[in-house]
């Protein structure tokens, strides 16, 4: 380097530089701001919701004795249960064979496989909901005992998650020591109790992750909900649009201060999961 | 010999792009050899050992392991167990579901299992890291761990890849140590790959010299260091002279040569050769001397000392001879004065006795 930069001038030295800082706390404040506002007001006691009056936790009360918002609630858990179970064992099966095969076309099938993360979503629900119209699955599904009826929401939250888990496993498939499947072989394993005791453990951190993501994501899913769902089968960010739209009640606010914290506590446990550790080599 | 229980019968290995890896290899291992596999990285050694355990398959050739064919035997039906170069310790388990491991997949009770384990790692001793995972140890622990799951199957080979290179110099004294001790205690044959030579003459009772896929020679420790069977061998184990010579004539047990810078010498051998052949000799077996020595039969040349290097216990003495190659000399530092007592740019004399030097041929 010609010249010697002083300590704290370089490009990634920010935490120097005042504007920096600024801008950082204005980011925070626009991102944040919105939900902290949710959060706040889901404790107000003003009915309207818009001017603070005091404190209260009957927000909560009230959302919880609100069958159809429960009922919305109840629909999505168990949408985003199956969702995810289904997207996670399809996703680990995908990023176990793209790992460990090769085979023709495979640059090709990895592209498509990513689709769905970069797909419009409205795409994708217009394309589902077509799907299921031209099929006739549409009809036959919302006639369906609950929770068959929600065979069509489920089968596009599966299609939409399993590539998120997908990419996370196979990422954590690359730190695979293969040594490790040799020593299980070697010391009298067949290749099913080397795949059941040594790599399903060692993928488990990825596998939870993605399953988490996926719960994650499928939960507070609306653009491809809303397309796919009939009309009773309403699940909770659908509910909440539909109540909006006559007005923000502070129930609302409670429960979707609910929703966030599920999320919140699925993703910082994702990440944490993620996160590069020890238990990584043999 | 008694019967082998391994015999490596016309080996070979070509992976695809027409690479060879392993070329035509015939090697019987007794019951209860500590037999080594030694070479330069890449030349086919570890590719070798891996056929042996299984885990590749060659492309032509016979691997008989205990009077049977194995090339229809999976790995995890080999009477052979792998300690690999990376440990390969499972990070998920402790140290004591490791050495399990092996047993519990073949369905051992468990109670024999409980047993065996601990014996296992008492034998390495162990025994107070049972509970531990492996990413609270040091390498070397892990090392002991593999060779504990490895052992507890009670192999009739045990294969051990590289099991010293990534220690460091102490701990490879003591594991070296305790990998003889523990082939004694054990009785079961081992299988080593090394390419550290020293490694391979300390452990070993036979060595199997390779080079690009192909055995040099096979003998024991003293027998490759004193009787190398080509130059390849003669250079990989230990330090030597060479000497490149041109061969005048042939007789049915001697060959008189004229080896650069020393002139018409002859040999008593009985190997056949070609033009060419090379003398050979370890440079513990020169002596150095300030007037010429005047013993009967010695092969002697004057030459400059060039290079002079003071290792404590020896000094490695260079000495430049005319028209030959430069020559290493280690003499002894016996006395407590002076060293070796010979300066960079002396005239000295280098002789040794014809039958110190060998005559390789190939």
């Amino acid at each position: 380097m010609a010249e010697q930069m002083k300590p704290g001038s370089g490009p990634l030295d920010y935490g120097n530089r005042l504007w920096l800082k600024v801008l950082f706390g204005v980011i925070f404040f626009m991102l944040y701001v919105p939900i902290i506002t949710l959060v706040a007001f889901s404790f107000n006691t003003d009915r309207r919701g818009i001017v603070w009056r005091g404190f209260t936790f009957d927000n909560y009360v009230k959302a919880w004795n609100n069958s159809s918002l429960i009922e919305a609630m109840i629909n999505s858990l168990m949408i985003a249960f199956i969702a995810t179970l289904i997207a996670t064992v399809l996703g680990a099966m995908v990023a176990l064979m793209l790992w460990r095969f090769r085979f023709p076309f495979k640059g090709a099938y990895e592209a498509f496989m990513g689709l769905p993360i970069v797909i419009p979503e409205i795409c994708m629900g217009v394309a589902l909901l077509l799907f299921f119209n031209e099929t006739g699955m549409m009809t036959a599904v919302v006639a369906m005992p609950w929770p068959l009826n929600l065979s069509n929401i489920i089968i596009a939250h599966v299609a939409f998650c399993f590539p998120f888990v997908a990419i996370v496993v196979r990422s954590r498939l690359v730190g695979f020591n293969r040594q490790l499947e040799e020593a299980s072989k070697d010391l009298g394993a067949s290749e099913w109790q080397t795949f059941w005791k040594v790599i399903v453990p060692f993928m488990m951190p990825g596998l939870v992750a993605g399953a988490l993501l996926a719960f994650t994501l499928s939960l507070d899913d609306f653009v491809i909900t809303f397309f796919t769902s009939g009309p009773e089968t309403v699940t909770f960010p659908v509910k909440v649009y539909s109540l909006v739209r006559r007005g923000v009640s502070p129930e609302i606010n409670a429960a979707s201060t609910v929703l966030i914290v599920i999320t919140v506590v699925a993703t910082v446990l994702a990440m944490k999961l993620q996160a590069p550790q020890k238990s990584g080599k043999g | 010999m008694t019967d082998p229980i391994v015999s490596i019968r016309g080996v070979s290995k070509k992976f695809p792009g027409g690479v060879i890896a392993v070329d035509d290899v015939n090697i019987d291992i007794a019951p209860n050899e500590f037999f080594a596999l030694l070479g330069p990285s890449g030349c086919g050694k570890t590719t070798l050992l891996r056929m042996i355990s299984g885990l590749e398959t060659p492309t032509d050739g016979q691997i008989i392991i205990g009077g049977q064919d194995m090339a229809l035997t999976p790995p995890n039906k080999r009477p052979t167990n792998m300690v690999f170069q990376s440990y390969a310790v499972f990070p998920h388990m402790t140290v004591e579901d490791n050495v399990a491991y092996g047993l519990r997949v073949t369905g051992v009770p468990e109670d024999e299992t409980k047993r065996r384990t601990a014996e296992a790692l008492e034998m390495v001793k162990l025994s107070h890291l049972a509970k531990r995972k492996p990413d609270q140890m040091s390498g070397g622990q892990r090392q002991r761990v593999a060779l504990a799951r490895a052992l507890v199957k009670r192999p009739k080979v045990l294969l051990l890849d590289e099991p010293l290179s990534a220690l460091d110099a102490k701990l490879r004294d003591d594991m070296r140590m305790e990998l003889t001790r523990l082939q004694e205690t054990v009785g079961i044959t081992f299988i080593i790959v090394t390419h550290d030579q020293d490694e391979a003459l300390s452990m070993a009772s036979r060595i199997a010299v390779i080079d690009k896929g192909a055995v040099q020679q096979i003998a024991t420790p003293s027998e490759l260091y004193e009787q190398p069977a080509t130059r390849f061998v003669a250079d990989f184990i230990g330090k030597v002279n060479l000497i490149d010579a041109k061969v005048l004539s042939k007789k049915a047990k001697a060959i008189t040569c004229e080896a650069k810078g020393l002139g018409k010498l002859t040999f008593d051998t009985e190997k056949a050769c070609g033009d060419t052949v090379a003398v050979a000799v370890r440079p513990e077996k020169l002596k150095i001397s300030k007037a010429e020595p005047k013993a009967a039969g010695l092969i002697k040349v004057q030459g400059n000392v060039r290079d002079v290097a003071y290792y404590g216990d020896t000094s490695h003495i260079v000495v430049s001879i005319k028209g030959g190659p430069d020559l290493q000399v280690n003499v002894q530092n016996d006395s407590r004065t002076g060293g070796s007592g010979v300066e960079r740019g002396q005239a000295i004399w280098v002789s040794w006795m014809p039958d110190d030097s060998l005559v390789l041929t190939e």
